[in-house]
């Protein structure tokens, strides 16, 4: 079966319900995917999206509602009846072995692998079968070595060769340059013009939709609340049917940045190892200025989650120096305090929290031990713990159901919330941000990004690394590109374009 | 030539005898553990595995006069402890490392407490083939009588290293070693590759063992086992998970393992016994050598929990 192109195939749901216990993660979804279109799915985190896909590839099994696969209907029991069917799905995480080449893992994917692996056949077959593939990789590399949209390329090509002819697209850009998502996206869409394949691409980019989906379908709590062409459609009717009608936060407007400001943050000829050893950062000079945000561009793995560690003084540098106010700064707890410096590092359960500690314990991290005058304590009281905590919470709307919960109890977007509170409250010069929107939802971006730019407009010099192009165009004063552990770029909001951006991001230059 | 004119060529000739002789185990129970540790598990219980493997080589071999039958008893003795490790560790929140230590306590007594009537008698050895049949000196022929379980190691060896990226088997063990959640998405079950790999890994540490007791020393005596089996952990990590690489690093802690005794053959009489400590020293070294506080391990199986 190596290598058989199928024609595409259509998909449509009927009625499908899933319930988790009393809760109703669909309710009676339609959504109709013709054979040979490039169907796009849009909803919140928890709208139901990946419930839906995951019903269709046999991952779930539906409480009721039916599956037609090329107008018929199926039972697909499991993944391997999706996959017999022609279905296959694309993850948003790789589900690529990371120590293995592209070969041996195309190879040991298929469904009857022979006991010895011929490797001169197998190879032969292969490069047959890459003829006829849309894009070109090399397949004799470990996966583990291979850049993003690489990797994203060989998950595509994976479903291929596996013989799948309808794909479920998770979030498929979200690790890509714009360059690598155009490309992608467009060679996909070509595929499905010429009737070898049908695409359902889940998505929150709402520009990916307009440029490359035939047809949208949104849903918002397990409902459908949309569907239609995309030609008919605007973003903000399509926001419109994803969020509904609750508020969501405006962003302040930037006050004029000072050129003249002090510099808040000062990094000179620093040199860092990276997490493999082998290679290392090397930030020459950045400079952050009071009440400007300062952005970092570039794909993950380039240095910049590196390059905040050493800012948070969770990984040693070999050389070179990080002032802040002209003060050489270890990130002790007792500078972070002296300097009123900030962070928010990118998973902030993760990083940021102590996720079995409760609500108010976690937004207490940075005060606890003092008393109201700033001077140290010895003895902790439990109540100032919780009096501040209840402030915290009602002043930044973290919903918990208690103080005392644990902080993993929280969902993402709230979890994001109470770590802005612990680390906006007080005075802050300078606030050191890593990817603080990722896997948020609607209105819990909209808020995050707002209070940064309060932080901004008070005077914060502010620090964004963040993978998300987007958001870097929507908040920084100065964008900086960083590329194999060096800045190699940097341009002013004003002339900022996506396209050189992410030329210097994808290492053309 | 006389054979006392070999003088201080002893020394390196002894080591690489001893290299020979003492690696065997070595190599058996690392080969082991790197099919363990490729998917995805450690199990620190070989040292138990490799004890009870000699016992019940020995056992059987005294009451069958067979130490090919003896040598088959050690492997299935270690197949069953690597396979109750495997299926232990199904368990969710179980930690492989604790078990393995468990086992390794466990396989030892259980070795000690079936082992004590077979302390006395003699049981027949697994033969050598000599290679040194062209040389007249003694100290060359000694140094090349390979044994045949040498040789089937070192071919092993290479047979494994083909098979890890040649064999469906190979490949599997692979993926499910480097991401359980790939694994699981091509429909294999990692917990099944990985009892089947424990399995096998505990099925070699048991020749290793019979190699103990049937052959060098030779005999089944309580302290048969000086840490080969924990040894043998480093060995694979500094291996990095190759078997050639094992097969090498095996032959290297042999050498080590050999220093203190060819010392005392050519008449060192002072100090040699802390050249006996040679392969400890070694497994220090290599352990600080290769460690960092700041880089994960290049080569490592991404689910091992040692690396994670």
């Amino acid at each position: 079966m190596s290598g058989s192109v199928r024609k595409a195939v259509g998909v449509e749901t009927i009625g499908m319900t899933m319930r988790f216990g009393g809760f109703t993660a669909l309710d009676a979804v339609s959504v109709k995917v013709s054979a040979g279109s490039f169907h796009a799915l849009l909803g919140e985190n928890g709208a139901g999206k990946s419930t839906l896909v995951k019903c269709m590839m046999g991952f779930y099994h539906p409480t009721s509602g039916d599956i037609l696969v090329d107008g018929r209907e199926v039972k697909i029991a499991s993944p391997r009846d999706a996959s017999a069917l022609g279905l296959g799905m694309v993850y948003q995480h790789f589900t690529l072995v990371p120590s293995l080449t592209g070969a041996e893992n195309l190879v040991i994917s298929r469904e009857k692998v022979p006991g010895i692996v011929d490797w001169r056949k197998e190879r032969g077959d292969l490069a047959v079968f890459m003829e006829r593939m849309p894009f070109k990789l090399p397949l004799d590399v470990k996966v583990a070595e291979l850049a993003a949209g690489e990797k994203q390329k060989l998950e595509i090509i994976k479903q291929l060769y596996l013989g799948r002819s309808f794909l479920v697209l998770d979030e498929p850009t979200s690790v890509l340059t714009p360059g690598e998502a155009q490309e992608v996206l467009g060679l996909v869409r070509a595929m499905t013009k010429a009737g070898d394949l049908t695409v359902l691409m889940i998505s929150h980019k709402f520009h990916e939709v307009t440029a490359f989906a035939d047809d949208v379908s949104v849903l918002r709590k397990g409902k459908l609340t949309g569907t239609g062409r995309v030609a008919d459609l605007d973003h903000k009717a399509m926001a419109a049917m994803m969020v509904g009608d609750q508020p969501i936060a405006a962003l302040d407007s930037r006050a004029t940045p000072k050129p003249d400001a002090e510099i808040v943050l000062n990094v000179r000829s620093l040199k860092a190892p990276d997490r493999t050893g082998l290679k290392s950062i090397s930030i020459l000079d950045l400079g952050v200025r009071s009440g400007e945000i300062v952005g970092i561009a570039g794909i993950s793995g380039n240095g910049q989650k590196e390059f905040l560690e050493v800012l948070a003084g969770q990984r040693p540098r070999e050389a070179g120096e990080v002032l802040v106010r002209g003060l050489a700064y270890a990130a002790t707890r007792a500078e972070a305090r002296a300097l009123n410096v900030r962070l928010i590092p990118e998973e902030p359960l993760k990083n940021a929290c102590a996720p079995k500690m409760t609500v108010a314990e976690n937004i207490s991290f940075r005060t606890f031990d003092m008393d109201g005058n700033g001077r140290p304590v010895n003895w902790i009281s439990a109540s100032a713990i919780r009096a501040f905590g209840a402030r915290l919470v009602e002043q930044f709307k973290v919903k918990t159901a208690s103080l005392s919960s644990p902080i993993a109890s929280l969902s993402g977007g709230n979890v994001q919330r109470a770590v802005l509170a612990r680390e906006l409250t007080g005075e802050v010069d300078l606030l050191i941000v890593s990817n603080p929107c990722f896997g948020l939802d609607f209105s819990a971006v909209a808020e995050t990004r707002a209070r940064i730019m309060k932080a901004r407009n008070a005077g914060a010099a502010v620090l964004l690394m963040s993978e998300d192009l987007d958001e870097l165009l929507e908040l920084s004063d100065r964008i900086f590109v960083m590329s194999d552990g060096a800045l190699v770029y940097e341009t002013p909001i004003a002339g900022a374009s996506v396209q050189t951006i992410g030329e210097h991001m994808a290492g053309h230059h | 030539m006389d054979a006392t004119e070999v003088g201080l060529w002893g020394v390196p000739l002894a080591i690489l005898g001893g290299a020979i002789r003492v690696s065997t185990p070595f190599i058996f129970v690392s080969l082991g553990e790197a099919i363990t540790e490729r998917s995805g598990r450690i199990n620190l219980g070989l040292e138990g595995t490799l004890v009870f493997g000699a016992m019940a080589a020995y056992a059987v071999a005294v009451m069958t006069n067979s130490p090919w039958l003896g040598l088959i008893a050690a492997a299935g003795a270690g197949l069953c402890f690597g396979l109750f490790h495997g299926w232990i560790c199904k368990f969710p929140k179980v930690n492989d490392i604790a078990i393995g230590i468990a086992l390794m306590l466990f396989g030892s007594g259980l070795a000690f407490f079936f082992g004590k009537p077979f302390i006395k008698p003699k049981a027949p050895n697994l033969p050598a083939i000599p290679f040194g049949g062209w040389s007249d000196i003694p100290q060359v022929q000694a140094a090349l009588d390979v044994n045949v379980l040498f040789l089937i190691g070192a071919v092993l060896s290479v047979i494994l290293w083909w098979a890890f990226r040649n064999t469906r088997a190979g490949l599997i063990v692979r993926v499910v070693g480097d991401s359980s959640d790939a694994a699981r998405a091509m429909g294999l079950d990692p917990d099944t590759v990985r009892l089947l790999a424990t399995g096998v890994g505990g099925a070699l540490a048991g020749i290793g063992g019979a190699y103990l007791s049937l052959y060098y020393p030779g005999s089944w005596t309580e302290r048969i086992s000086s840490g080969q089996g924990l040894m043998a952990v480093a060995l694979v990590i500094f291996a990095r998970w190759n078997p050639l690489g094992c097969f090498a690093a095996a032959l290297l802690f042999g050498g080590a393992g050999a220093l203190g005794p060819a010392l005392q053959s050519v008449g060192v009489t002072q100090g040699y016994y802390l050249f006996y400590a040679a392969p400890y020293i070694l497994t220090l070294i290599i352990m600080i050598a290769t460690s960092s506080p700041t880089r994960s391990l290049a080569g490592a199986p991404g689910e091992l929990s040692i690396t994670k």
